[in-house]
Formats: structure tokens, sequence, C-alpha cells
């Protein structure tokens, strides 16, 4: 008969520290991989609408013509699919899971890259 | 990679005896799909024994009545319901037949060549 | 001449990880039959198909379960790579067997907790998912989620795992061990929850065969099938043996999935011997134009992706079984004669992981 086999975890969890993290006082866990949230560098964004085209929740929208980005945080599962499709490398996954929210809301951002001019060509031909 | 799969079509009226072979050679029912491909219905029935999976496929339009295959396999009720439920085909014989209400969904037989030309507001 | 009623079951029960209904038909507290009824939680997986393109479905295939979800993932890529031909390389083919063991054992100590609930026990419950964090931790370490871990796609997977964090987790097996050990004790040593489980829930095994139960569901009834037998992935390199138990009841069900647990740290230290260097994916052009059925094995069963495509970028048709719609029939049969009290316990010994049924 084998009764009360639990006695030596029992006291062994009793011993030692909580098993959970009292979070959010306690900041949660991450680690260098962890998937948070999806940051945006503005000043290298090109308007492709590549990230717009491989979200797979459509959480992205790029309008060229106003140069913002905007996504819906609660629509996006990070999924990494916007970080590592774009062609210019401007999108980054932070460690931070994102905070909570009340209402219903679209991140709004302003797309500050400028083309830059390329030199004339004329000139270094004929010269 | 998986090893051998053979699909064999059949006939609608040849199924029950194609079954019966089946079980004669003790294979156990994998599954039972259907796929909606332009305007029929394409009926996959898989069947597995030591790993070689070998399927029978049946070719029906929406109004065709197919015998259900639950005599031989008690386990065949939950396919076939399922396939009622969702693609709107008639299924005849079913030894538990739950009367469309398996699978209960906002929109009735959601996946059926019918519904797939609604628009999202409009209801069948 | 006794009166029949018909106390419903679900879908909001403690016991349930996820919904579903059950009609249980009862003449003085013992079941005569159950109606079971599903339909809570469909999304519409498989209309959603044709509107996102091959690759990106991936995304979508493995947040069909959380439980089960790296599994769903790795066998849609599976599928897509033998339609199209596409040569996995080696190193990606073994660290989805690391990630797909770790993702069973993840499961399994879930189900274990759950089971540990059903009956009571609290303790054992809690205790079941503190050693669960150490797996998911390592899940979060390498891959970047716990739950949904995001790194296969179509060719190979998306993240590499270096040698040093392979020898570390090679090391860390060890504790963890140690720890399941002192749990699986319990569960298969101690008399009063083995006076809850011992022949509760009987399935014979002409039953469980021919019903078409899968996994441990079968397993546990002597039934000897294991689809990581046939040596997909690199599973035909790797050597184990299947675990069975004669009983066909509850507690049989129960020490399946607690011996597999060690089968499955095995496997992980033979994969990480074993795993050669090399790249982790190739270069993917084209579209898929064909069908397959690709299988693979769960924690709970076998699985079956159907997979069609006629030459575009969206597939025609994707159909996933999940092994929990093929053990409902076995269920049914289990439930006839058995008392009030022990449907909890017996619902839950099949392991329903009902969203991955519905999709």
């Amino acid at each position: 008969m084998a009764y009360f086999e639990m006695t030596k975890t029992a006291i062994k969890t009793l011993l030692s520290t909580p098993a959970t993290i009292l979070y959010p006082a306690q900041p949660a866990k991450k680690t260098a991989l962890s998937r948070g949230h999806v940051t945006i560098d503005e000043s290298r964004c090109i308007s492709c609408g590549t990230c717009q085209r491989k979200c797979p929740s459509q959480a992205i929208v790029v309008s060229r013509e106003a140069k913002t980005w905007q996504i819906d945080r609660l629509r996006c599962v990070v999924c990494n699919s916007c970080v590592d499709t774009c062609p210019v490398k401007c999108l980054f996954m932070d460690t931070q899971y994102s905070s909570p929210v009340i209402a219903r809301s679209v991140e709004l951002i302003a797309i500050t890259y400028v083309k830059p001019v390329k030199p004339e060509k004329k000139d270094e031909a004929s010269a | 990679m998986t090893g051998i799969q053979e699909i064999v079509p059949v006939e609608v009226g040849n199924l029950i005896g194609k079954v019966e072979e089946f079980r004669d050679g003790d294979y156990r029912l994998v599954q039972i799909n259907c796929s909606k491909i332009g305007d029929v219905y394409e009926i996959n029935y898989s069947f597995d024994r030591d790993y070689v999976f070998r399927n029978l496929r049946i070719t029906v339009t929406a109004d065709t009545e197919i015998p259900s295959i639950s005599g031989m396999y008690w386990g065949a009720f939950i396919y076939e319901n399922e396939m009622h439920d969702l693609f709107g085909i008639q299924v005849k014989g079913m030894n538990i037949d739950f009367k469309g209400h398996l699978f209960t969904t906002a929109v009735k037989f959601p996946f059926s060549i019918a519904s797939s030309t609604l628009t999202k507001d409009e209801k069948p | 001449m006794t009166k029949q009623i018909i106390v419903p079951f679900g879908p909001q029960h403690p016991v349930l990880p996820e919904p579903i209904h059950l009609d249980l038909v009862l003449e003085d507290e013992r079941v005569v039959d159950a109606i079971p009824s599903i339909g809570y939680i469909h999304r519409g997986f498989e209309k959603l198909v044709e509107k996102r393109e091959y690759p990106e479905y991936v995304y979508i295939a493995e947040r069909t379960c959380g439980i089960c979800s790296f599994i769903h993932g790795a066998t849609y890529c599976q599928g897509i790579e033998q339609i199209m031909n596409l040569e996995v390389p080696e190193r990606a083919q073994y660290l989805r067997v690391i990630w797909s063991e770790y993702s069973r054992m993840h499961s399994h100590l879930l189900w274990m907790g759950l089971f540990a609930d059903s009956f009571g026990f609290e303790n054992l419950f809690m205790n079941a998912f503190r050693i669960r964090e150490r797996i998911l931790d390592v899940m979060e370490q390498t891959t970047g989620g716990r739950v949904i871990q995001g790194s296969c796609k179509i060719g190979g997977v998306r993240r590499d795992i270096s040698n040093e964090k392979l020898d570390e987790m090679h090391r860390d097996l060890d504790s963890i061990e140690r720890e399941i050990r002192d749990l699986t004790t319990v569960f298969l040593q101690d008399d009063s929850i083995k006076h809850r489980l011992r022949n509760v829930g009987r399935l014979s095994k002409e039953d469980a065969y021919h019903l078409g139960a899968s996994g441990p569901t079968a397993r546990g009834s002597g039934v000897a099938i294991d689809l990581r037998k046939t040596g997909y992935g690199a599973y035909g390199n790797l050597n184990f043996q299947l675990v069975t138990d004669s009983c066909g009841d509850c507690y049989g069900r129960c020490a399946v999935r607690a011996k597999e647990l060690f089968t499955s740290i095995d496997l992980i230290r033979q994969a990480i011997q074993k795993i050669p260097d090399g790249p982790v994916d190739i270069k993917v052009t084209g579209v898929p134009n064909g069908e397959f059925f690709a299988r693979a094995e769960q924690p709970r069963g076998e699985l079956v992706h159907y997979i069609k495509g006629n030459g575009t970028k969206f597939l025609v048709r994707s159909r996933i079984r999940t092994p929990t719609l093929t053990n409902i029939p076995p269920l049914v049969r289990m439930l006839q004669g058995c008392e009030l009290a022990d449907v909890p316990v017996i619902v839950l010994s099949i392991d329903p992981c009902i969203s991955c049924t519905e999709r």
C-alpha cells in the first residue's frame, strides 16, 4: 500500500521560492529572442508596402501619399513576418510586451524618409 | 517520406463493395474528407494498415445521395455528420444521425457551393 | 422501469480546457448514452486558406491550437515540401524533431496537470505546471515564443540553435528528468489515485482499433500504432520503443503518457548528439501543384493534413483532421455504462483539444 507519495515533493516546494511572478508588479520573463511588439525606424522606411502584403492578420496599413505607417496592436499576432520580409530592414522586434488598452485604436507613425538625391551622371561622363 | 499513398477513383455504386474489402483486410478508417472543386465535391475515404495509406475517391454533385459506411465502421458517423453540416451532402443510413445539430454554425452549410457565392452581409 | 433524465455536460466545465457539449442520458447515476455536440470554437480556417498565400498560411496553421501548435506548422510545411519536391536540409529536420519533442513534453505535462485537477489533486496539478515552466523557458530561449513558436517555414526553419545552446539543453535535461521521475512516481504508484482510475472507462483492443482511436487512447488499450515509426523527418535515424499498456482503462492511458515523457527526453538527447552542421533553410520558388496527405504524430494521436494546390499562389483545399475528432467515437463508447462522477475523468483521459477539432 503506497499512500502519501506526494509528501517529498510537497515539502520541497514548500521550502523553495514560488514559481509564479506577480506580473505586472514584477516584470515578465524575457529572453533575447522574445517577441514583444513591432517597432519601426521611420527614417529608413521606403513605403513599399511589403509588410502590409505579408501580414497574415492585416494589421499594418501603409499609405504612400500621406507618408504614414499604421499598425493595429490588437490585430498584430507578433509573428515576425514583417520584420523578416522588410527589404530595407527598418522593422525590429522589441522584447517588451505591448501594454493593455481599454479602447481599440491604431498607432499612426509619420515616415520621415527622404530619398537621397543622386549626383548628376552627365558631368562625370563628359569630363 | 511517409511511404506510398494510393488514390483510387470509384463510382458511388461500387463504394460499399470496396469498403467491405478494406474491412475484411483489417484496415482502419483514418478520415473522410470532402473538397469543393469548382461545381462538384470530391470525397476521399482514407484507410491505413501497418502504415500503408490507401484512399478511395468519389466525385458527386450537390444533390447526390451517398450511402453511409457506418454499418462497417461504427466510428464513421462523426465524419459523415460533419460533412453534412458543413457541405450539405446527403448521406443515407447513418447509424447516429444528428440531423444537422452536431456542428452549430451561424450560417448553415458554410462550405457548400451555394454559400460560397454569398457576399458578406447576405444570409442564405 | 427506471426513468431516464438528460444532464448537459459542458461547454462551461472546470475540467475542460476547451468547450465541448455532451448530453448525458442517465438512469439513476449510471450513464446510458452520451451525445456530443461541437461548434463553439469554429473559426473557419479551411475557408481562410483560399484568401492567404501559401507561405503566409504557415502562421495561421500553427495557430490552430495553442497546445500542439508546433507540430501543426511542421506538418503543413512537410506537405507543401513534398508537393513541390523540396529537399529540406538535415540540420533543419533535426531541429524540427527537437522542437517537436519539447512540444510533446509540455503538452503531456499540461495534460497531467489537468488530469490531476479533474480528480481533485490540486497540489499535483500545480507541480506539473511548475515543471512545465522549465520546458517553456527553453522554448522561449530558442524560438522567441512560449506557446506559439513561429519557427517553421517552407523549406526549413527560421532560426538556428547554436551548438553551445544545444550542449546547455543537454545538461539541463538531467535535472528535468529527475523532477519528472518524482512526478510520475506519484501518478503511477499512489493508491488513492489508483482507486479513482482503475477500471474506469474501459476500451477493449478490438474496439480501439475498429472505432479509429489513435495516439495514447489507442496505445493505452494495447494497439501499437505510432506514426513516428514511419520515419518522416529525422525520425528515421533515431531509435525509440513504443509505449503500450494492455489495460485499456484511464490508468493505462495515464501510464502511457507518463512513460512517453521519458521516451521524448531520450529522443532529444539522441537528436542533440547526432545533429549535423549545415544550412537550415533553402530558397523556395514556384507554386504548389498537386495533392498530398501529410501525416505526423501529435501528442494526442495521428494528425493528417490534406493539401491540394492547382498552380496558383492560393491553395485549393487544406483539410486538417486532428486526433481528437477521431477519438470522439471511442469516447461515446467508453461513457456507456459509467457512473456520473467518473464522467470528467473519462472525458479528460482522451485529451480533448477541441480547438484543433473545429479549426
